[in-house]
């Protein structure tokens, strides 16, 4: 084979326009419905078009707020958030959302501003060097060299964010590329030679598949976020259904399967359920879908599902195998397999002493939580949460213990109502993220469950809600601690509690009244009645400060370096 | 172990750094990198010689390669029928009781010398690196003033023992 060149000959009309223009052009030619930026002198010929182009932009007031809020639009949509920043420090503010995106696998399209082609590489006012910097942080990433290379730069951009296992794309634009002038085809065909996701599974593997299971006495479906990317929840349900498989979650799965179904047995982990974590150790079919054995789900692998045939659904073969040795690979789209699986129609597994096996853990060993104390448990706030929104409200998290107690007390029976920090752990991200949430759902009741520590890191993003008067409800679990540090401080390091302790506060129901939201104060179970009370009732912003037990900690909990079936604290 | 991995890519900007970014983030040890062009215009051909733990280690490596936009194909050839080559430049020491001795080493390991001088002797060798590290090893006690090496760059014979047919990810 000789070929020429790697671009085929381009076809269709050629427009010429300014870069900045060939931008909006292919902004609205994929639909999109909101950027999420911040403006700065790399990006101004760029928000000079935006001025008029008609399409939204938010203003967050950190370009970290920005990331974060296009990652809960995207979580909520599964379709690329939209980010523009500047160069240099506006570039490198978005740093740590990139990352958080590409480990938790959300489509992000990215645009930064560069410094002239002209004094690239001269160190020239606010230059850095962000393809370098976000190379290993991002599914791909460009610089733009010509005006006329925009709209087949975005337009691949798109389709690597949002095809395969998502991810954050960037793109970078100098500032004379917005400016000048090129010549090209503003539907030009895509042509990636060295990126085709495979979508449809292997016809052979999925039959090894249905074998294992006619001859499993204990399987269990690992659900992960991959069933959501892929909105793979009917399939599912309809698979466990037909086979009699039980479905334990991992943090970012919640709402994969209903926690209300008869088959879910509970989120697995770290700070899993009992019954989730031993059906993973004892059982003899490990059926992963979209999942990828994060540390946090598998605790010590040495111990993780010894006496267990694992089979692997993946989009990403990478993923197969990396952790966890793997008999019987799927690579594809988790829907595309889980329905090639029900059509399938196999034998059933024999599983009914499974299941009994499964009730009686859970029976035995449910979630708790001290009640004895007449301070507000955090524990108990999740639960008034799921009880006055009915379960149906989206739920945005920070980093840390409150996260873990939204994981485990809010239950989700519904796919997309979940948007949290995975993989990267990014504390700041709540209240940002609600945002995004909320632009994606603005019908839904969307709650930002956040701890007084990270909410301090992004709170000037209120100025945002108060802007757009978005009725999300801010609920600070507030212990007065970087309450995760503090409980690992507590158990692992002899209780010296370095730095982990906030004596000093700002007074939150103030600040929220210095933005003109409305903000309430609660400190026992009756008073964080009343106050939620008034705050669903109200559609508008509104924040509240609930003074939870300080020295509460999550359980149960798997140790460092302990197996799933190690875990401590499943009994008061 | 040591593996031999072979990539086609785009000739991109960014596309080596992309490449020896994802070895230093999963924490795999390049050995040596060869990249030239190929038959091909705008693309570019890859030769990385990695230390790994295991085949596992070095299946992840291809695995984690194919992922890359830019990156057309990755074929791990390590064990395989192949034609590997490197080069070697050397200068070492001489004088009139050690030149004739250093021209009887390099006939045999059919090296060539690029240039002389009063003192010393500029070798050119090309071979497989052990080839190469063997004749090192003989050049040492005259003394080796300068040595550069180009890596290994390699790919299949045109013909491979039937048994060991081109490695594929066999899930794909």
């Amino acid at each position: 084979m000789n070929q020429k060149t790697v671009l085929p000959e381009k076809k269709g009309e050629k427009t010429k326009k300014a870069g900045a223009d060939f931008l909006m052009e292919a902004l609205r030619n994929h639909k999109v419905e909101v950027i999420f930026g911040y403006p700065g002198g790399a990006v101004l010929p760029i928000y000079d078009k935006l001025y008029d182009a008609g399409i939204p932009h938010i203003l967050c007031r950190h370009e970290q707020g920005s990331i974060h809020a296009a990652e809960g639009y995207a979580r909520i949509t599964g379709k690329p958030g939209v980010v523009i920043a500047t160069s240099g420090p506006g570039a490198t503010n978005i740093v740590t959302g990139l990352a958080d995106a590409m480990i938790d696998s959300i489509p992000l399209v990215v645009f930064t501003g560069q410094v002239a082609t002209s004094v690239i590489g001269t160190d020239a006012f606010q230059e850095a060097d962000i393809l370098g910097i976000t190379t290993p942080i991002t599914k791909h990433n460009y610089q733009v060299r010509t005006a006329s290379d925009i709209p087949r730069i975005v337009k691949e951009a798109f389709y690597i964010a949002a095809s395969g296992r998502p991810g954050p794309v960037l793109i970078d634009i100098p500032k004379d590329v917005a400016v000048l002038e090129g010549e090209a085809d503003e539907n030009p065909e895509l042509y990636l030679p060295g990126y085709q996701p495979k979508i449809q599974p292997n016809y052979l593997q999925i039959r090894k598949l249905v074998e294992a299971v006619s001859g499993a006495k204990r399987p269990v479906i690992l659900a992960g976020a991959g069933v959501l990317h892929a909105k793979a929840s009917e399939s599912l349900i309809a698979y466990a259904e037909q086979q009699g498989i039980p479905v334990v979650n991992t943090l970012l799965g919640l709402g994969g399967f209903p926690a209300d179904h008869r088959l879910f047995i509970g989120m697995a982990g770290m700070h899993g359920e009992y019954a989730a974590n031993m059906a993973l150790s004892e059982c003899d079919l490990l059926i992963s879908v979209g999942a990828r054995f994060d540390d946090r789900l598998t605790g010590n692998l040495k111990h993780f599902a010894t006496k267990a045939t694992v089979a692997h659904i993946d989009i990403d073969p990478a993923e197969i195998g990396k952790n966890v040795p793997t008999k019987i690979p799927v690579v594809g789209d988790a829907k595309e397999a889980l329905s090639q699986l029900v059509e399938q129609n196999g034998k059933k597994a024999e599983s009914d002493e499974w299941l009994d096996q499964i009730s009686k853990w859970k029976a035995e060993y449910p979630l708790w939580y001290n009640t004895e104390s007449d301070n507000l448990k955090p524990q108990r706030v999740i639960e008034l949460l799921h009880e006055y929104t009915k379960g149906d409200a989206v739920v945005v998290t920070d980093v840390g213990q409150h996260q873990m107690w939204a994981a485990q007390y809010y239950t989700f029976n519904k796919p997309h109502a979940w948007v949290t920090s995975g993989g990267l752990g990014t504390m700041g991200f709540c209240v940002p993220a609600a945002i995004g949430a909320q632009i994606a759902e603005p019908e839904k009741t969307v709650i930002a469950v956040v701890g007084d520590a990270g909410f301090q890191m992004t709170s000037q993003e209120l100025a945002v809600i108060a802007e757009m008067k978005l009725p999300i409800k801010i609920i600070i679990v507030n212990n007065q601690a970087l309450g995760m540090v503090r409980q690992w401080q507590e158990l692992f390091y002899q209780e010296r509690y370095s730095h982990s302790l906030f004596p000093v506060q700002p007074s939150f129901v103030k600040l929220a009244d210095a933005y003109d939201i409305k903000a309430f104060q609660a400190s026992t179970e009756e008073e964080a009645k009343t106050v939620l009370q008034k705050a669903f009732a109200l559609n508008e912003p509104v924040l509240l400060d609930l003074r939870v037990e300080p020295g509460e900690n999550v359980y149960p909990m798997i140790a460092p370096g302990k197996g799933l079936h190690e875990m401590e604290g499943v009994k008061p | 172990m040591k593996g031999i991995i072979t990539l086609t890519v785009l000739n991109r900007p960014g596309v080596l750094n992309r490449i020896t970014n994802l070895f230093s983030k999963r924490s795999y040890n390049i050995e040596s990198i060869t990249v030239g062009h190929s038959e091909q215009e705008d693309i570019s051909r890859i030769t990385v010689v990695v230390q790994a733990e295991d085949e596992k280690d070095i299946e992840q490596i291809t695995k984690q390669l194919n992922k890359q936009v830019d990156i057309l194909k990755v074929s791990d050839i390590t064990g395989q029928s192949i034609v590997a080559r490197e080069l070697a430049l050397i200068k070492v020491a001489v004088n009139p009781q050690t030149r004739a001795e250093i021209y009887s080493l390099i006939e045999p390991f059919r090296a060539s010398v690029i240039d002389v001088s009063k003192d010393n002797l500029t070798i050119q060798i090309t071979g497989e690196s052990e080839k190469i590290e063997a004749f090192i090893e003989l050049l040492k006690p005259y003394g080796i003033k300068e040595l550069a090496r180009t890596g290994t760059t390699a790919f299949l014979r045109g013909m491979q023992r039937s048994s060991q047919t081109n490695k594929v990810v066999s899930i794909l």
